[in-house]
């Protein structure tokens, strides 16, 4: 195991250095001129070249990129062009809504989607598999955005049970938790349905194997067979995708962020494309990628937790 | 019940009377069992022969009660001692499985859990002893070095991919014998290792059956073995019991047809140099649409117009010696 904790850090940092020097090149293929964006229509060329040496764009690419890295090993990803803060502030004060909303929204449908995937498999053709088949491809279905507006409009609006925008007050942690629950919901509640058809089929596919009825043959209670025996074989494909999810919705949770008015790393992210932030566009993208690479590096190291023949083969 | 019949159950360990299973498919019901009769008795290996898709594996599942949810058991009973297995309940059945009665599957590849350390998977199956955990380790460890996995100890850690596909069969053997059972199922447990191989693992079966003093139901198409190992044989054909006998009746005195085909094809008794193998010409009977007439009269090489071609009854032509079919009264050469 600790043989495959090195060998997979260590393609996971080098997927990291891979991936951060693609982005940075397609930064600078965007058009767009961050200067004038920066010091407005009215600069002279003289500001314009000092803005340039300042942000080092007058030296090669190559060179860009090694000071770069050398900044990111520093803890160092530039400064905002418009405040003047350093952008790893500015990232990492909007980290902690984004990476609550997340685990909020996951916590809760995998605490849902998996034990309904287990229960559809363990009883398959029941009425009530069909109706959690029915149920999961009805969540799947409807775009996140769609729950977000509507579960604001019954539950803010008409039963006035939870606040509507924001992110409530800082240092009340009952605030800000009611301030979660409907974004979360909204962004939990289509991964309820995939957790629970991912889980129901994969968990088919154990239950059928030799070696479950193995368990059987040799008077296993029901409860081993699936709980001990099979759900830890079963339930690695849903690892894997929730390795690749959380890391997806760093960036990918903007539309709930945008309806719930929330501060969070995808509003950032949009809101410095929009105003063509340089520095933060390229600060918050390059740490959501690292953040990516770490879930699903996490997400493999549980898989080859739960099953040792995944440690032999990297 | 009544006291006869209680009475010959006690002298059997398992006993299966006219079995009868269907399964229901998109092409119709396939009747897999008809009226087997199958008696194991104490201490006794019996064989049980027949090719592919004869219902083998019908008759273990049903013994182990695992048969697919397709499948209905029309009539009969499989006694253990004096339970009726077809009549448990599922509690009833997890007190059996694993405990009376367990078995050794075919394919050693894919029948231990490639997720769990094979110390865990052998301390599990002893959940319902009320010793500790220590014990029961202890336990598995003995049992694996009682059926030749060297440094038992050491390997208890390891996982099932970390073994050779004989070691693996070793450590099926372990598991099904650790709770000594009054009945071993031996479903096939050679077939997927080589010559050598299996000769060792029959040897181990030989000795330990002596040693835990359990009957054993050993099901293979390697009539060699069957041959070796067994005292008692029964042969099947097409979801019936053909002929059944101690092992000299069979492999001597055969007297159903389908018997002696499948005896001529052994490879083992070619005596003359061929590039042909022998082979039974002809195929099972469509199990969907059976006729009442004889199951075997399509293939059959001694039919003619002696032969009525309907179902025999089930003859008893020396004691314990039976067989189903109208030609064989006689037991002469066919």
């Amino acid at each position: 195991m600790t043989y495959y904790l090195i060998k997979r850090l260590g393609v996971a940092a080098i997927t990291v250095v891979i991936a951060v020097s693609l982005l940075y090149g397609m930064i600078h293929a965007v058009p767009g001129d961050p200067l004038s964006v920066v010091l407005g229509p009215r600069a002279t060329p003289e500001m314009k070249a000092a803005l340039n040496k300042r942000m080092g764009l007058d030296k090669p690419f190559v060179i860009q990129l090694g000071t770069f890295f050398i900044n990111v090993l520093q803890g160092d990803l530039g400064t905002d062009v418009f405040t003047d803060t350093s952008v790893s502030e500015i990232f990492f004060g909007q980290l902690p809504f984004t990476v609550n909303l997340i685990f909020l929204a996951i916590g809760w449908s995998a605490l849902l989607g998996i034990p309904l995937g287990c229960y559809s498999a363990v009883r398959r053709n029941t009425l009530i598999d069909k109706l959690t088949g029915v149920f999961s491809v009805g969540t799947i279905a409807i775009p996140s955005f769609v729950v977000a507006l509507y579960s604001l409009l019954i539950f803010a609006v008409w039963l006035k049970w939870l606040p509507a925008i924001g992110a409530g007050k800082e240092g009340d942690f009952m605030d800000q938790l009611s301030h979660l629950l409907l974004p979360s919901f909204a962004v939990g509640l289509g991964w309820v349905g995939y957790l629970s058809r991912l889980v129901r089929a994969s968990m088919l596919e154990v239950l059928g194997e030799n070696h479950i009825r193995t368990a059987r043959a040799f008077g296993l209670k029901e409860s081993t067979i699936v709980l001990g025996y099979a759900l830890r074989l079963a339930i690695l494909p849903t690892v894997a995708l929730l390795g690749v999810g959380i890391g997806n919705m760093l960036s990918g949770a903007v539309f709930a962020e945008i309806v719930f008015a929330r501060p969070g790393v995808g509003k950032l992210i949009f809101d410095s494309v929009i105003t063509r932030n340089y520095p933060l566009v390229m600060g918050s993208v390059i740490m959501t990628t690292i953040l990516f690479v770490l879930f699903t590096t996490v997400a493999d190291l549980i898989s080859a937790f739960l099953d040792p023949r995944i440690r032999e083969n990297l | 019940m009544t006291g006869e019949t209680q009475n010959r159950n006690r002298e059997k360990v398992l006993s299966i009377k006219d079995l009868s299973v269907n399964f229901k498919t998109e092409n119709g019901l396939v009747q897999a069992l008809r009226r087997v009769s199958i008696d194991i008795p104490p201490k006794q290996i019996v064989g049980l022969v027949g090719e592919s898709g004869c219902g083998k594996s019908t008759v273990i599942n049903s013994i182990l009660r695992l048969l697919s949810n397709n499948a209905e058991i029309i009539q009969g009973s499989i006694h253990l001692q004096n339970k009726n297995i077809l009549m448990m309940t599922s509690t009833q059945l997890r007190a059996i499985r694993g405990k009376r009665i367990s078995v050794i599957f075919q394919d050693p590849m894919t029948s231990l859990n490639p997720a769990l350390s094979i110390g865990r998977q052998m301390t599990d199956i002893q959940y319902r002893d009320q010793i500790n955990q220590v014990a029961k380790r202890q336990r598995a460890i003995d049992m694996l070095t009682r059926v030749g996995i060297p440094d038992a100890e050491k390997r208890l850690k390891s996982y099932p991919h970390q073994f050779s596909g004989g070691m693996r069969q070793r450590i099926a053997i372990a598991m099904a014998l650790i709770m000594e059972p009054d009945l071993l199922i031996a479903d096939e447990p050679t077939t997927a290792l080589d010559a050598t191989l299996q000769i060792q693992i029959i040897e181990l079966l030989k000795t330990l059956q002596k040693e835990f003093r359990c009957s054993v139901l050993f099901v293979s198409h390697h009539l060699g073995l069957v041959a070796d190992f067994c005292d008692q044989v029964v042969v099947m054909y097409a979801g019936e019991v053909v002929e059944s006998g101690n092992v000299r009746d069979i492999f001597h005195r055969a007297a159903h047809p389908y018997t002696k085909r499948l005896l001529e094809c052994d490879p083992a008794r070619i005596k003359t140099k061929t590039r042909v193998l022998p082979t039974i010409p002809g195929y099972i009977p469509d199990l969907v649409n059976l006729s009442d007439d004889c199951i075997f009269k399509d293939r059959c090489h001694v039919k003619d117009n002696k032969c009525p071609l309907t179902v025999a009854p089930l003859t008893e032509l020396t004691p314990g010696h039976f067989v189903q079919c109208h030609l064989s009264q006689e037991g002469e050469n066919l």
